[in-house]
Order: structure tokens, then C-alpha cells, then sequence
């Protein structure tokens, strides 16, 4: 029996009856970061970083959940369990699994970039690396983040100077602060779409350093916005929500936006190739690190990507789950978090 | 190129008309002639031939990339392009070549002469030295499918503001049997008369389609009715004692259809006429499948001309007496093209379109509803008092159609589309209950919404079967109204027959998948309207 197994619940580990990251409710879940789709309702008992934990306690409400910190060796059952940087959002864990010197990483969702805000990437030498493959195709490919937050910027100055307002999306966990965190506030003032700033506020209450910000409310007046910066959830756009901000152009900053397609359908006026995701290459660098002869591909293109990483040799196996990495941004879905963030903004 | 790079970039992140404009007159503002003219061909398909097939690029970049040609063929399946696939898995520049377009274009020009090693050098010593946005058009302009979402109209306004020269005029010198090889922008926009290229069509004036109802076009007294025939738009041109025929999308199909030539001596010089080029035989037109015969053969064999004759159904006079006379109302150019056809014999080729008598919009509804029966797709509707105007202008022309043939079906199988689709499932193959099994007996890639699109894409996702390379089988769970404007019997398709425009005209939400119509509702339809 391996050390970790796949069922219909999630990532299982049988020796100590936790789950990582499940589906469907269940005892114990160790999780790896606060994005909905790996942080669900309903198990009875949640572990994760100390970090991760502010955004799973917002988002979830009044759950049963404990923390641990980076490095840190939980024992469960003789299974050691813990936790490593991800690089994906702040307090996102790759959750290291070991017995008997049997290794496994359950990465989560990953970026080798360093974003300046999430905790950095560390590779983890396993013999079993469980990783997503959102990008895995060979036309992804990131150029660093800061030629892109300088494009973005340029963008915006150049709208200020038009007199008009810039909106850039990105979603509300992650994305929004990376965004936040490489604006030239020099340019001008930036708003906040309610469902961001409800992110912001849970940050900065556990000391992660963002930009002064406003909330975008009923209360302000129109014109205020011109020659300033909306940063905004995609589900906003084509919402009545985004009318008050007149003649504005809109960026929508997003791993999906390498593809000329996908950059028009948006039907946003730029786009820019910002993810929290690995490229291409950097998957390849991180399975190449571990060390492990064995992947698992959890989310994305995962047929193609797993054949070819059996190319390369490895034994890579593509699995079904219910992950959906960035799939929010370049869907709408009408799931429960798009719901949430618009009824968020339409709040205000 | 890097001044075309960001134009194409300007042109790209916009859907304002005024925004594109502003992009292409700076462009044209920036570059010299030779590259303004390479400019105005593309843009007005005028592309240069392919000089290289797809395959051999796919392998070239494969090489060059180190990516196996088969993850290629998977990258493509999700761009949607493959041009922009080959820009994207291609390494990054190793150096930066800054040259013209007419530079690059003279380049892809010369592959002509070289053998396939040589190409292949050419190519990747290019894809070199270029950045991934003119990695892209270098790969439109060497695979001959360059394509921008600009219209010929967006064009011309935007070279008028740049050059100065009225739109209208210069819209009709871009006309024409011309290519930057054989001309040059000065002779092409600014040598005196326009009729110097004797071959030189009008601009078609193209009607909208009729979505109020008929009746809030006014009085029946000031509309001209007639069918709106089921063949190809067609000018006929007579000058100099040569007959062009220039069919819509510009081409120029002189040899596909003999039957004209004789019109070259049957009517005087100085007579252009717009009409239809239909398939017809004793005092009938025949189906479109039967012109369909003739589309696409570059040569004619007698049998095809016995099988599939043509006349030029007519129904607009442009030029008379040598003549410019598009700015005369409908009602007296339909006088003298009633001239023309009457007093010259043309054995038949020249046929007047009829048009309808009629005093009560209620009257001209019963016609359209029996248009079908007589292969038309419809009944066009011209002011009479209009002048013969530039394109697609609201007002004056409508095409009031008759409404489609219609069969709910179920969704059988997925495939992702291309270009602004890329990566979602847009392309569909639909299928009848035969009993317990359904089969599929059409695709339709059109009709839905883009968040339509977006709903259908991640059902398919959580829905899928089985996969076969890029398409997928899904759960026969969806139904769709099918709408097509003709059927008939196919030996090619296996459910034996062949839809003629099938789009998704609704996603039956609200059906149970049980109730979508059967075999034998399809051949129903094949038995009233097959012809």
C-alpha cells in the first residue's frame, strides 16, 4: 500500500487518516493553501501554515482549525508531516509526507518566481511529487514580474493621462495583493473592489505589508476614480458595477492572457501574463528538483503534460480531481466564490 | 516590421472603430509608400502566396525548439493557431533584426527559388532574430493566412486621413486586379482617371438584414421587391471590348465561367452590371449545390458547363454609356438595365431579375414564405430613390430572408475552436435518435454566446467520455436547435445527408434530452426540401 492514495474524497493517507486538500468533507484535512477550490467547507478539523490560516478562518467561518509553522514536523500516527513554502500566495505549503523513508510532496498549487509577498518556493526532495500542471504546455512562458509590472504601470499612466480610470483584474486571494504590492503609487491613488479589499483587510491584520488602499463604495463620487487605479476581481467585469468608472480601460493581468484568443475574449483592453502558477519551464525545474521518479498530475493539461514527462522517463500517472487552479480566471463559472465576490461588491 | 508589430498590437487590444483608425493612419503616417502599399494589399487580401507548407514549419520549429512535434500539435489544439504557436514554443530571440515590412515580405518572396534545406535556413535564421508578436505575422505572412480584425473600409478611411484623398474615391482606385508587385502607391492612389485599369470593379453595395418588421419600412410605394437569388454576387464589366467578372470577395473568376466571354461583343463598351451568378436552365435557376459544382474549378469541362450552366441574373446598372451612374436613384438605373438586357442579344446569359408587383407588405410576406420552393433565399428590398452607395450602409437595401429550416439535436461530441475561441469548445458534432442510438448527422461551430460558450466549455470539461486527439466524446445530455438554410442528400456524410449553413440557433435547456427530433423528422425534411 503507498504511502499516500488517490479516492473519491481526495488526497489520502491511510497510515494516519488525513486528507490532503479534499473534496468532500471528511475528519481531518491537512490543507495547503486558502484558494476554495483546496480549502473547502465541512471537514471537521483543518491544519495548515499559521499564515495561511487568517484568509481559511475568513472565508470558512467558525471551523476547528490548527496551525503549524513552516519546517515544522507534525508526527501523526509515525507519519511525519510538514509543511513547505509554495510561492503560490501568502502562506500556500507544499505538505511533505514521510515513513519509513518513504517520501511524498503534495504540492498544491506552486510558483518558483519569487513574488515578494508569498513566502518563496523551496524545492523538496521526494521520491513521490503530486504537482499541478494549470500551464503545463510549452507555450507558456512567464517574462519576470517586473517587466511586467512595468508594462502595467506604463499602461496606467498613460489612461491617467488621458484623464480616464484604469481597471486591472486579477482574482481577490493572491493575485489582487501581487498586483497591489507593484503599483507605482506615484502615478495616482488605487481603489479596491469590496471582495479585494475584505482579502486586504485579513492581511494586513496579520502584518503583510500592502499599499495604502480605498474601497470602492457608493459614497464616492465618480470623478474621483479618474486618473486612478480600480483593481477588481474578474467576475466584476460585465457587472453594472464596473459602469460608474465611465471610459475606462481595462488590464486583466492573468497567465491565460499569453494566448491571443483568450486576450480578446476578456474583452478587456490589455492584457498581461502575470500568474501565480509555473510556466512551463519552471514545472519542469521543479519536478527536476525533487528528485522524484514518480509524478502525479493533479489539475490542468494534465494528459499531455504527464505524457510527456513519461518522455523524460519519469513514471507519471495523470489523475482526476476536482482542482481547478486558474481556471476562474479565464471561466465564468457562477460558482460559490464568484457569487461571493459579486455579492460582495454589489454590497457596497 | 516593428512599426507594423505595433500597429497590429494597437489594432489587436482594441474593438473601437476610432481606435483602430487612429492605429492604422499613424502607422501610415510612420512608413514609407513601398510600405503603405504592402500594408494596403494585406489588409485587402492581397496576400502573398504561400511559399511554405504548414508541415515543414511545424518541423522546422519543432527542431529549433526542441519540442517533439506531437506536444506541438497538442499546444496548437489549445491556441487555436498555428502561427502563434510556433511564435509562442519557439526560444527567445537571440538577436533583434529591425527591417521593413516590403524587406521581410521581398525575404519570404524569395522562397520561392530555394529548395527545402534552403527554407529552412531562411526561416529559422528569421525567427532568430524576431521578438514574438513579428515571430507571429512573419508566420501569417510565409503560411499566406495573414488576417487582422479590420475591414477594407476601417483601411481606406484610415490611408484617406493619412494621404488626404477622399475615402470614396479612394476606395474605388483600391479596387481592382492589382498586387504591390506590379504597382506602386503613386500610380495606384494618385495618377489621374480611375478607369486607367480597365478591369478596375465599383465597390459592391451590400445590404443588412431585415430584423423590424416590414412594415415600419413605410410605404410599399417607395420599395422595389425582388428575389434575393441563392448564388454568387457577381460585376460584370464591359470596356475596351473585354468582359472581367469580379465576384465579391474580390476575385476576379473570368475563367471559371465562359459563359460571359461572349457578353465582351453582345453589349456595348462602358456597361457594368451587378447581378448574381446563378445556375439556370430553361427559364428555372437550380439549387446552389448545383453551382456548387462549378466553385473552385479554375477549369471548366463541357460536361460541367451542359450539367451546371450559368446566367448573370441582373439586377443593378453601375456604369452606362461609359458612364458612372451609381449616384442616379434605383428607380431609373433599373430603367436602363432593363435597356440593356432588352436591346442586346446576349443568348440568354443576361437575365432580368423580376421584380414583384405589389401594393399590401402582407402580399410580400406570402412570396417569401414560398421562396424556398423556388431556390431563393428570400426577397430584397431597395429604396427607390437610392443612389448605389459603398458597402454595408443601413437604409436603403435590406435582405428580408426567410426564416430557417430548424431540428433539435443533441450534443455528441467537442472540440475546441480557434482564433478569439481558442481553448474553450465551440466546434460541435450534433446527432438525431435513431431508437436508442443517436446519429450524428451535422457540426456547428456558431450561434451562441460568448458566456454561453464559457457554460458549455466547463460542462464539457466535468462531462467528457472519451477522447479521441483533440475531440472529445461528452455525455448526450445537451440539446441545441439546429438552424440550416437547405439540405440535401450527401454519399459523404454518413448519416446521408448535408446541411447548407447549420448554426445553434438556442441551447434547449429547458428540453429533456429524449425529446430532440429523430431520424426520421430528418429525413422528412430531406423528402420536402432535398430538391
Amino acid at each position: 500500500m503507498p504511502l499516500l492514495t488517490f479516492n473519491e474524497c481526495g488526497i489520502y493517507c491511510e497510515r494516519a487518516d488525513v486528507y490532503i486538500d479534499p473534496w468532500k468533507p471528511v475528519d481531518r484535512a491537512l490543507i495547503t493553501h486558502g484558494h476554495a477550490d483546496h480549502s473547502r467547507w465541512g471537514n471537521k478539523y483543518y491544519l495548515c501554515t499559521r499564515t495561511a490560516a487568517p484568509v481559511i478562518r475568513y472565508r470558512l467561518g467558525d471551523i476547528k482549525l490548527e496551525t503549524v509553522e513552516f519546517g515544522e514536523v507534525k508526527t501523526i500516527n509515525g507519519v511525519k508531516f510538514s509543511f513547505h513554502p509554495a510561492g503560490h500566495i501568502v502562506g500556500s505549503a507544499q505538505i511533505r509526507v514521510e515513513y519509513k523513508g518513504e517520501i511524498w510532496v503534495a504540492s498544491g498549487d506552486y510558483k518558483l518566481e519569487d513574488d515578494g509577498l508569498s513566502e518563496a518556493y523551496q524545492p523538496v526532495k521526494c521520491q513521490h511529487f503530486i504537482t499541478e500542471s494549470t500551464f503545463g504546455l510549452p507555450v507558456y512562458r512567464w517574462t519576470p514580474q517586473e517587466e511586467v509590472m512595468a508594462d502595467i504601470n506604463d499602461w496606467w499612466r498613460q489612461i491617467a493621462s488621458e484623464g480616464r480610470t484604469a481597471i486591472l483584474t486579477g482574482y481577490a486571494l493572491g493575485k489582487a495583493q501581487r498586483l497591489l504590492n507593484g503599483l507605482d503609487t506615484s502615478i495616482g491613488k488605487i481603489y479596491t473592489h469590496g471582495a479585494i479589499e475584505n482579502t486586504n483587510e485579513v492581511m494586513r491584520r496579520q502584518g503583510v505589508k500592502l499599499p495604502a488602499t480605498t474601497r470602492v463604495t457608493r459614497e464616492i463620487n465618480k470623478k474621483e476614480y479618474l486618473g486612478n487605479i480600480v483593481v477588481a476581481t474578474p467576475g466584476a467585469i460585465g457587472q453594472p458595477w464596473v459602469k460608474k468608472f465611465g471610459n475606462a480601460s481595462i488590464g486583466a493581468a492573468s497567465g491565460w492572457m499569453t494566448l491571443r484568443g483568450a486576450r480578446r475574449r476578456r474583452g478587456a483592453d490589455r492584457g498581461f501574463v502575470l500568474s501565480d502558477h509555473c510556466d512551463w519551464p519552471s514545472l519542469l525545474e521543479a519536478i527536476d528538483l525533487t528528485g522524484a521518479d514518480n509524478v502525479y498530475v493533479t489539475h490542468g493539461y494534465t494528459a499531455i503534460f504527464s505524457k510527456y514527462l513519461r518522455e523524460q522517463g519519469l513514471n507519471a500517472v495523470e489523475l482526476h480531481t476536482e482542482y481547478e487552479g486558474e481556471l476562474a480566471e479565464i471561466e465564468t463559472k457562477g460558482n460559490a466564490e464568484t457569487e461571493k465576490e459579486n455579492l460582495a461588491a454589489d454590497a457596497e | 516590421m516593428k512599426n507594423f508589430a505595433e500597429m497590429f498590437r494597437r489594432l489587436d487590444r482594441t474593438t473601437k472603430t476610432n481606435a483602430k483608425v487612429d492605429a492604422l493612419a499613424d502607422y501610415f503616417l510612420q512608413v514609407d509608400d513601398e510600405d503603405k502599399l504592402w500594408t494596403v494589399a494585406l489588409l485587402s487580401h492581397r496576400r502573398p502566396r504561400r511559399t511554405v507548407n504548414s508541415k515543414l514549419l511545424r518541423a522546422w520549429a519543432s527542431e529549433l525548439s526542441g519540442i517533439d512535434t506531437w506536444i506541438l500539435e497538442e499546444s496548437y489544439h489549445v491556441v487555436g493557431d498555428l502561427a502563434e504557436t510556433i511564435a509562442l514554443i519557439l526560444p527567445p530571440p537571440e538577436q533583434d533584426y529591425d527591417h521593413t515590412l516590403t524587406h521581410w515580405i521581398d525575404y519570404i518572396q524569395q522562397f520561392a527559388g530555394y529548395d527545402e534545406e534552403g527554407k529552412k535556413e531562411a526561416v529559422q535564421e528569421a525567427w532568430r532574430g524576431l521578438n514574438t508578436t513579428e515571430r507571429y505575422l512573419f508566420n501569417k505572412l510565409i503560411t499566406g493566412n495573414f488576417r487582422v480584425g479590420v475591414s477594407q473600409k476601417l483601411m481606406t478611411r484610415a490611408l484617406s486621413r493619412a494621404t488626404g484623398i477622399e475615402e470614396t474615391n479612394l476606395a474605388h482606385r483600391l479596387m481592382g486586379n492589382w498586387t504591390p508587385n506590379d504597382t506602386t502607391l503613386e500610380d495606384l492612389i494618385h495618377s489621374e482617371s480611375a478607369t486607367d485599369d480597365i478591369s478596375r470593379p465599383y465597390p459592391f453595395y451590400l445590404a443588412y438584414q431585415l430584423e423590424q418588421p416590414a412594415e415600419e419600412l413605410g410605404s410599399p410605394e417607395e420599395w422595389q421587391a425582388e428575389h434575393k437569388w441563392d448564388g454568387i454576387r457577381g460585376q460584370v464589366i464591359v470596356r475596351d471590348d473585354e468582359v472581367f467578372v469580379w465576384s465579391r470577395g474580390e476575385e476576379l473568376v473570368n475563367d471559371k465561367y465562359p459563359e460571359y466571354h461572349v457578353l465582351a461583343s453582345a453589349i456595348p463598351n462602358g456597361t457594368v452590371i451587378d447581378g448574381e451568378i446563378l445556375p439556370y436552365r430553361d427559364g428555372q435557376p437550380l439549387g446552389f449545390n448545383v453551382l456548387q459544382t462549378r466553385i473552385g474549378r479554375k477549369t471548366v469541362s463541357k460536361k460541367l458547363l451542359k450539367d451546371a450552366p450559368v446566367v448573370l441574373m441582373c439586377y443593378d446598372l453601375l456604369e452606362y454609356e461609359g458612364r458612372d451612374i451609381r449616384k442616379l436613384p434605383m428607380s431609373d438605373r433599373r430603367e436602363l438595365l432593363e435597356r440593356v438586357v432588352a436591346e442586346n442579344d446576349t443568348g440568354g446569359v443576361l437575365q432580368l431579375s423580376p421584380v414583384f408587383a405589389f401594393s399590401h407588405w402582407d402580399e410580400l410576406a406570402a412570396e417569401r414564405e414560398t421562396a424556398r420552393e423556388k431556390f431563393s433565399e428570400g426577397i430584397m428590398l431597395k429604396r427607390k430613390d437610392s443612389a448605389y452607395r459603398q458597402g454595408r450602409k443601413k437604409g436603403d437595401w435590406w435582405k428580408w430572408k426567410v426564416d430557417p429550416l430548424t431540428i433539435d439535436a443533441v450534443m455528441m461530441y467537442a472540440q475546441r475552436g480557434h482564433g478569439r475561441r481558442a481553448n474553450l469548445y465551440t466546434d460541435f458534432t450534433f446527432g438525431v435518435w435513431d431508437g436508442e442510438d443517436l446519429v450524428p448527422f451535422t457540426k456547428a461551430y456558431s450561434g451562441l454566446t460568448d458566456q454561453e460558450f464559457n457554460k458549455i466549455t466547463a460542462w464539457v470539461r466535468r462531462n467528457t467520455v472519451d477522447r479521441f486527439g483533440p475531440v472529445r466524446s461528452v455525455k448526450p445530455k445537451q440539446v441545441f436547435e439546429i438552424g440550416f438554410e437547405g439540405i440535401r442528400k450527401s454519399t459523404r456524410h454518413k448519416s446521408g445527408v448535408a446541411l447548407r449553413f447549420p448554426r445553434m440557433l438556442r441551447w434547449r435547456q429547458d428540453k429533456p434530452v429524449e425529446e430532440a427530433n429523430t431520424k426520421d423528422d430528418l429525413e422528412a425534411l430531406l423528402a420536402t426540401y432535398g430538391g
